[in-house]
């Protein structure tokens, strides 16, 4: 019989459920958001209240054991929202933990190889979208930018964006995690507005951006197909590059 | 801003700067600062790729495709009959100012035809990156080419505003530079390389002792090289190259397979396939001598002037020295691992701290992600059931190619056949 652990899918949450095990030395746990964990006959479910000081102290033990390029894997990891893969990041921290020393880079173990092949995957999508955000300039003075990346990466992007655009306002919206960041010139700061897929719409175009900005997007159009060499074309490769769901928030290949 | 004009100016200014293919972003030092606009510090950022599978990364344009050269492979050559534009100094501005600000681009690529001279033209380039940092406060990446002719002070200047200098010498040999281009000639193309070499190595020293010192050039030097225009081999291409990174200390050279863009007949004419292949054999090879502690003379020589086509460079090689394989898995050392055919310099890595934890087994490397299609045939490690057998290099090959998948099958297989029937012919 395994106990599962239901927090509410913070990584502070998550932090103090590994501190709830140790304390309670459950041997069989699971960690799982409220989205996800379900009644069943065979586990006992319990619910799991975040507490910062609880997580502060997993995390100090954390910082002995990793290095700081083992606990970014692991918050990366985290940020994957795969499921399960809080049980994965369990093993590797009561792995590291009962060792003593850093296990990390142990990749004949599979749940830590596994950690650091997500931990790749959900950094290739952050540089992803430090590539594929497109701002277009409101009437109100903002860039704007909608995204629906596939792991919840944004936070591993203000940095990026708060250095190379610090002098102008700009918004990064997460339509599918519904928010975003904003920055006002001073501070980045996660907001949560009513926005939807409408702000693209074409027909849209002139309510919410300025004349400006549309010819900008359209004098941008016109060098992505000036810059192309037709007779390389190689449309497996460009695609591989540029995966179509992404299209959408592309304006050189989107509206 | 009259955008119809300027689009206009753009298409043909985009579309003759196209055939430089370099694109990179990375390697400059370049913080924000007095929060201003951009930044390049961090690692180069492709922003897009156009439907040839090339990376947009920077703003490529040529300020003029108005050219006093008649250069034969040059698109922009004078006696080309073709639109002529000309973009002013301000438009540069906002155009790479607007395109950064929407996050299309990390810089902005600058080049030119030469007009009047070669100074008038480097002083033209070099006033608009002067105005994008002086003016515009802009910290993304500019990298400007280094007009053949251009004299030392320019260069200085030049090195002063931008993060990467390039000037092409665009064909490998001389000979080769003689009939294509018979108004150039090497010394052009190597003196302003030459200078701002110097000064990066100047800076260097500076900077040691005086930490102000203004950046230079911080993201190098590179050039570019065509292939398949002028009949050289593979080894002297890439003799050439092995010349350039060690004695300018540059930081890229580039491959350009030839566009057919003229019926000259001193050239490949209109309709030629653009050796894709081979250029993609070059970039490999070009990796093994920069990242894999590879000598060029080790890859192609009096010997093997050429790449095979239906292997890559590495493979190539194992197979001529089979002598030093098998190769222990969890013995050998850094430079022997990354000689193995099917892994890379990431794998490298992970095998190493790896076996500190335990022996490593097939099951372990097929894991960590080698191609063990390759590699099983130059490896020992602590299974029982690796390739023991003793085969041949041409029956290691034959192996390899039946398992395999390679994107330019279709491009060599092609190439036999036709090889094929003219042996039928003939006979």
């Amino acid at each position: 019989m395994k106990k599962i652990l239901v927090y509410d899918g913070s990584f502070d949450g998550f932090l103090t459920a590994v501190f709830t095990i140790y304390e309670e030395k459950i041997p069989l746990a699971s960690i799982q958001t409220k989205r996800i964990a379900s009644e069943n006959f065979f586990d006992t479910l319990e619910t799991v209240f975040t507490d910062r000081i609880k997580a502060e102290r997993v995390w100090k033990g954390i910082c002995r054991y990793f290095s700081s390029e083992g606990r970014q894997q692991l918050y990366k990891a985290f940020l994957s929202e795969i499921t399960g893969v809080e049980d994965t990041m369990l093993y590797v921290i009561r792995k590291a933990f009962s060792a003593k020393q850093k296990i990390e880079s142990n990749f004949t173990d599979p749940h830590i190889l596994k950690i650091s092949k997500i931990a790749k995957s959900v950094s290739r999508e952050k540089h992803r979208m430090d590539a594929f955000v497109r701002f277009r300039l409101t009437k109100d003075g903002v860039y704007l930018s909608t995204i629906e990346p596939d792991f919840n990466v944004l936070p591993l992007n203000a940095k990026h964006f708060k250095n190379r655009y610090a002098d102008q306002k700009w918004i990064i919206y997460d339509l599918k995690r519904n928010y975003g960041l904003y920055y006002d010139l001073e501070n980045v700061n996660t907001i949560e507005i009513e926005l939807t897929d409408d702000v693209n719409l074409n027909s849209n175009k002139q309510v919410f951006f300025t004349s400006e900005e549309i010819e900008y997007e359209e004098l941008w159009k016109n060098y992505f197909k000036s810059t192309n060499i037709v007779s390389r074309k190689n449309t497996k490769l460009h695609l591989r590059h540029v995966p179509k769901r992404y299209w959408k928030y592309l304006s050189e290949k989107a509206y | 801003m009259n955008f119809e004009r300027i689009k206009e100016k753009l298409n043909i200014l985009a579309d003759a700067a196209k055939y430089d293919v370099s694109c990179s972003s990375s390697g400059s030092k370049r913080a924000n600062k007095n929060k201003g606009l951009g930044d390049s510090s961090g690692m180069g950022i492709c922003h897009t790729y156009s439907e040839d599978g090339r990376c947009v990364s920077l703003l490529k344009i040529l300020l003029t495709n108005h050219c006093i050269f008649d250069c034969a492979y040059c698109v922009t050559r004078k006696s080309n009959d073709i639109k002529r534009a000309a973009f002013k100094v301000q438009e540069v501005v906002d155009l790479t100012i607007n395109f950064y600000r929407r996050n299309y681009i990390e810089g902005l690529f600058l080049s030119s035809g030469i007009f009047k001279n070669a100074d008038y033209t480097m002083e033209r380039l070099i006033s608009v990156a002067k105005k994008l940092r002086e003016e515009e406060n802009f910290n993304g990446y500019i990298h400007l080419k280094s007009i053949p002719g251009a004299s030392d002070e320019l260069m200085r200047e030049a090195g002063l505003y931008a993060d990467r200098l390039s000037v092409n010498i665009e064909i490998p040999s001389e000979k080769g530079l003689k009939l294509l281009a018979p108004e150039k000639n090497r010394k052009d193309f190597i003196q302003p390389m030459e200078k701002v070499k110097n000064e990066i190595l100047q800076y260097k020293s500076e900077k040691k002792l005086i930490k102000s010192t203004p950046l230079y050039a911080p993201a190098g030097q590179s050039t570019q090289m065509i292939v398949g225009a002028s009949g050289e081999t593979d080894a002297e291409i890439m003799y050439t190259s092995a010349y350039f990174y060690k004695n300018f200390n540059l930081k890229r050279v580039y491959y350009s397979g030839y566009i057919p863009i003229s019926y000259d007949t001193r050239l490949p004419s209109i309709g030629t396939e653009v050796p894709l292949l081979r250029e993609n054999r070059l970039y490999q090879t070009d990796w093994l001598l920069r990242f894999y502690g590879f000598d060029v003379r080790e890859l192609l020589n009096k010997e093997y002037p050429n790449l095979d086509s239906d292997i890559d460079p590495k493979l190539s090689w194992a197979l001529r020295n089979l002598e030093q394989f098998p190769i222990d898995i969890n013995k050998a050392d850094k430079r022997m691992l990354a000689r193995i055919p099917g892994i890379g310099m990431k794998s490298v890595y992970k095998i190493i701290q790896a076996r500190r934890f335990r022996n490593l087994t097939l099951e372990h490397l097929k894991a960590i992600g080698i191609a063990l299609n390759r590699a099983k045939y130059f490896i020992v490690c602590n299974s029982r059931d690796f390739e023991i057998k003793d085969r041949t290099a041409a029956q290691i090959k034959g192996l390899i190619l039946q398992e395999s998948n390679s994107k330019f099958r279709g491009a060599y297989s092609q190439q036999l056949n036709l090889f094929e029937t003219n042996k039928l012919t003939s006979a």
